[in-house]
Parts: C-alpha cells; structure tokens; sequence
C-alpha cells in the first residue's frame, strides 16, 4: 500500500521554447485525494495529458498505478478514469449506448458492460436518464455521466480536469458528495480545478501551480500556516486618508492590501478591536467590518501575487 | 521507442460505432436517395438505345453503365464519377474534428485504445458505408436492366462490371481519405468541407482546362520535328493522369469497353495487323494496372498522410 499510485520525475514538456511543465516531481499514494491549483495554462492540462500517455513528455519520467504511460498506455488507461475537463459525450446517442461504446473499448462482453452501466447509472442517479439522448442533458448531468463512465470502468484511478466548471451551486454540492463518495472507495483520485473553496473542502493535498512549477505543495492546514503566518483576515470598509499606513502598525497586523473600496487586513489573531481603534484613531469612518478565517484563497492570492498570469 | 499492446486493438468497435452512425444519418440517406435516381434516372434514359443495340454487341449489359444519352445526360458511369466523390466527402469530412467539437476525443482516447484505431476505424467504415452504397447500387442497376432487356448478363459482363464496382470503390476511398485528412487538419468542419469541395472541383471542372494550358509551357511543340509533337501528348497525359477523375475514367473505359486497346497515344503504325474486336479480361486488367493501382497508391498516400498529423495532433482542445 505504500507504493504511490502516480510518480514523476523532473517529468518536463516543451511546447517549442516555452516550459508547459517544468521538472514536475509528484507523488500521489493510494486513497488519496490530491488537488493541483493553478491559473488557466499553468500545465495542469498538459500534466495530466502525460500521465495518461496521450502527450509525450519531452524529458522526465511518470509512473501510474505501476506503469509506464509512454510504452504501456493501454495498461494505464485501463486503470485510471479520465474526466476532461468540458466533457463531451455522442448527443445523437443515450446516456446507456455512449457508456456501452466506452465498456466495449475496454473489452468487457455485453452482459458485463449491460450490469457494470446499470449499477454505475444507479449510483450516479442517471437510471431513467441514462434512456434519453445526451443532447438534452444538462451540464451537471454529463458530469455525472462521465463519473458513471469511470465507475463503470472499474477505474482504481480518477482523473477529474476542471470538475466543477460551469456547475450551478447546487450540482457542485452534490458533484463533491460523489467525490466523497469514490473516495470512501478507496479510489484514488487527481483533480485540477481553480475552484479553491471546493478544492479545500475535498482534497487531503493540494500543490500550487505556476508556469509549469509547483510553487508549493502541502495539506491545505500546513499551506494556510506557512504561507500567512497567521490565519485570520479581517476586512474592513472605511474612509479616510492615512488608513493604510495606520492599519500597518497596529501590533498582529501583518499585512494590509486594497481591494477596491475594501481593506484587507491579515493578523495572527483576531484583533477587531484594535483595527477599530486604529481606525477611528485615524479620524476615519468606520462602516463595515468583517472577520473570518484564511482560505486557500488567502493562499492562493498571496502565492501568485506578483506572478503574471501566463493564460 | 516501443508501445505495448496492438495498434488496433478497438479498431472494429469504432468501426461499428461510426458504420451505425453513418447508416443512420440523415445525410447519408439523402445521399442514397441521389444516388440511387441518378442511377434509376441514367439506367431509364440510356435503355432504349442498349435494346437498339442488342445483338450486335456481345457486351450489350455493359453499355448500361457507359451509354450516354445525346449531349445532355451524361453515361451513369460518368455520373458515379461526379457523384461518388461528394458521398465519400460526406462520410469524410467531419470525422475527426467533430470529435474535437464535440469534446469527445480526450475522453475516448483516454479508454484503452490507441489513436490509431480511431482513425483507422473511422477510415473502415467510411468505406464499407461506400462500398455497401455502391454494391446496392450496383445490384439495383444490374437488375433494372434486366428487366427491361430481358436478357441476362453474361460471365464475362458480370466480371467487368464487379471490376469496375472495386475501381468505385478505390476512387471512393481516394476522395474519403482525402476529406478525413482535411477533418484532421482543420478543427473547424465547415472549412474541411470547403477545401475538400474545392479540390473535387479543380479535379472534376478546371484540371483539364489546367492541363491544356500548362502542357504547351512544359512541352511546346517544335514545328521541325514531329516527334515533340508525341512528346507534347505524353506530357499532357501525364499530367492528366495525376487527377484521380482521369484514373477513375480510363479505369472505367477499359473495364466496361471491352474494344478499348490503349489508353494512351496509338500511332497508325501501331494499329497495322491488329484483329479489331474485344480485349479478354485479362487484358482488359492489365491494361489499366497502372491506373488501379494509381488509385490505390491514392488512398494509401492520402490516408498516411492524414494518419501522421493525426499521431502528431495535441490531445487537447
């Protein structure tokens, strides 16, 4: 159980002069769920598309569930679920026909393919669905068709790119219950996704990703202690001149930055008090203060600041 | 560096898949229909004259298919010329890219299959759809004339007439792999039907006007020496003969002409001795080996062309 089911090594794609991955070392062990982060074209894509051997890398080496994605492709596929990221499916076919063709690329015989689609359906609640056309699917509903295609594959690996986009609240809430849910399965499972709030309530480890780096890797707890220093954001809405450089030296203030007509004020503890001290101290108008706890989202902002954004 | 497992392992199950695909689509079924008029239409029009016709010719079932009526209505082998090559871009066009569209590619390709079994499936049941069309096709104007001469074909006729129904289908495959070589190249479908439209146009309408133009360029003819003159006439066939519409022609006329002789330039000195009547068979094949198998080497061409940009294609998006 302690082999990692995904590997690499300074695993590198070249697009031409530019680095899509840089010298990616990663390592996933089995039951886990692991979130990569990052801004649009930080080659989480590309990741991905080397472990499952359908782009070759330009130097590095990955291993999945024990295989070689390059020269064993097949064995890899056939354990790992891929869900792209705008999944697509044959609208002119079912929901059962479009899994029928995916169980039949597999190999599996009729008979197995008809109770692996019905049981993957059921679990997915698509059973009556699964009868109709694609074409008249909604978005949430093809999501959970591609999840039903893993399932049905028998997939020891899930691969999710960008899960949730373009997800109404309500079928993300439920999409996360069946992450949970193939989680408690012991299936191990890679997501990529730019929805923090999400990624911080599923993942056990999350890597940060910029330019083909992982700028930091770690459980979400460890990220949110190392990378702020403290764990409380206080935002505040007030007027007057000077704020800024009056906040700054309210003693636990380690930061203060400016978001539109909002303040946001980092501390090591909760120190709302002396923020409004500071404040009317400074002959301003106090009229809205906030507090709560850091996200990844703190962590996030705070790691690519300063980073352009390379999409 | 080696892959394991076989290329084509999931090759018949696209295969399947798109066969069904193309069977069912309404597209296709309009084709059909065109089809199958123009050959009930070609068959009706050319009949009189084939009935005319009966006892002198020992190949009078042949003269169905290359009968044409007066100036205005085309033989119904010239018409499968025309038509042929818009049914296989039909089937061609959209093949690969629809799959980019559609968002379906990565997640196929992402099943234990390699992409060469994709392409290559889609490429088996392109022709298969063809040459079920034309076989059909074939059979329904082989039996109309039938019951309209009342006379059955001979072994030989019906020897040449599958010759030709095989070269159908090779000039198909030509046409279809060059439309799926344009639906890998071209993400949109739109333009894949357009360049692939385009091409059909230049071969069917404007290569021979091209020809006429470029040949005096290439070989002008030397009045003082009236060999440039063949050389002149080599040089236009050649040419010529790089459109697939000119193999496919001549493939035809030899096939379902049993009195042609050559296809190329017979000098009168040539024709001196010769017994004037029909070619055997055999002959008739080895007369236009070079052309079948110039339509072949086509297909083969066009369709490892379109399979290496395939290979070398970006997965994603």
């Amino acid at each position: 159980m302690s082999q990692p089911v995904i590997r690499t090594q300074a695993l590198t794609k070249a697009y031409g002069s530019r680095l899509a991955v840089d010298k990616l070392d990663l390592t996933i062990e089995p039951g886990e769920v692991f979130g990569l982060l990052g801004p649009n074209g930080a080659g989480k894509t590309t990741t991905i598309l080397m472990l499952l051997g359908l782009t070759e890398p330009t130097s590095g080496e990955a291993i999945v569930a024990g295989f070689d994605p390059l020269r064993q492709p097949l064995e890899v596929k056939r354990r790992v679920g891929y869900m792209p990221d705008q999944v697509g499916f044959y609208d002119n076919l079912t929901g059962v026909e479009n899994l029928r063709y995916t169980a039949k690329l597999c190999g599996f015989s009729s008979k197995e393919a008809n109770e692996r689609i019905a049981n993957a359906l059921t679990r997915v609640r698509l059973t009556e669905a699964g009868q109709r056309a694609v074409a008249g699917y909604s978005r949430g509903m093809r999501q959970r068709l591609a999840i039903a295609e893993i399932l049905m594959k028998g997939a020891s690996i899930a691969i999710l790119d960008e899960p949730t986009g373009g997800l109404d609240p309500q079928s993300t809430r439920e999409f996360l219950e069946l992450i949970r849910s193939l989680k408690k399965d012991g299936m191990t499972i890679l997501l990529s996704s730019h929805m923090l709030e999400l990624v911080q309530s599923v993942c056990d480890r999350v890597a940060l990703f910029n330019q083909g780096k992982i700028g930091l890797m770690g459980r979400v707890e460890d990220l949110l202690r190392s990378v702020l220093g403290g764990s409380h954001i206080i935002r505040i809405e007030a007027s007057g001149a000077g704020l800024e450089e009056a906040l700054e030296h309210v003693p636990g203030v380690t930061r203060v930055t400016r978001e539109g007509a909002v303040l946001r004020i980092e501390a090591t503890g909760d120190i709302r008090a002396d923020i409004a001290r500071a404040v009317v101290g400074a002959d301003g108008d106090l009229t809205m203060m906030d507090a709560g706890h850091a996200s990844l989202e703190d962590v996030y902002t705070r790691f690519f600041e300063g980073i352009p954004n390379a999409a | 560096m080696r892959r394991e497992g076989s290329a084509l392992a999931g090759a018949g199950t696209v295969m399947m898949k798109e066969l069904g695909d193309n069977l069912s689509s309404s597209r296709m079924r309009m084709l059909e229909l065109l089809v199958f008029l123009t050959g009930a239409g070609a068959v009706f029009a050319t009949i009189g004259e084939v009935r005319d016709a009966v006892g002198e010719d020992p190949f009078v079932f042949l003269r169905i298919f290359t009968t044409a009526k007066g100036e205005t209505l085309p033989s119904f082998a010239a018409f499968l010329g025309f038509l042929i090559p818009i049914v296989a871009i039909a089937l061609g066009f959209d093949s690969v890219n629809s799959e980019f569209n559609g968002k379906t590619m990565s997640r196929i390709l992402a099943q234990p299959i390699y992409r060469d079994a994709l392409l290559f499936g889609k490429f088996m049941a392109g022709l298969t759809t063809l040459a079920v069309m034309l076989s059909a096709l074939w059979i329904f104007v082989i039996g109309l004339a039938i019951l309209m001469l009342g006379l059955p074909p001979g072994a030989e006729e019906v020897m040449r007439s599958f010759a030709f129904l095989i070269a159908a289908v090779a000039y198909g495959g030509a046409w279809l792999a060059l439309a799926m070589l344009f639906s890998v190249r071209f993400r949109s479908a739109a333009t894949a039907a357009l360049a692939s439209l385009a091409v059909w146009l230049l071969f069917a309408f404007f290569w021979n006007m091209l020809v006429t133009v470029v040949t005096p360029i290439l070989a002008p003819v030397d009045p003082y020496n009236p060999l440039s003159v063949l050389h002149t006439v080599e040089v236009g066939q050649a040419l010529s003969r790089l459109s697939p519409n000119t193999l496919f022609a001549e493939t035809t006329l030899a096939f379902l002409n049993p009195g042609t002789r050559s296809l190329g330039l017979v000098l009168t000195s040539q024709m001196q001795g010769a017994i004037s009547g029909p070619l055997p068979f055999s002959e008739s094949v080895a007369l236009v080996w070079p052309q079948v198998t110039g339509l072949l080497a086509t297909v083969i061409a066009l369709f490892t062309v379109a399979y290496v940009m395939f290979q070398r294609q970006e997965v994603r998006a």
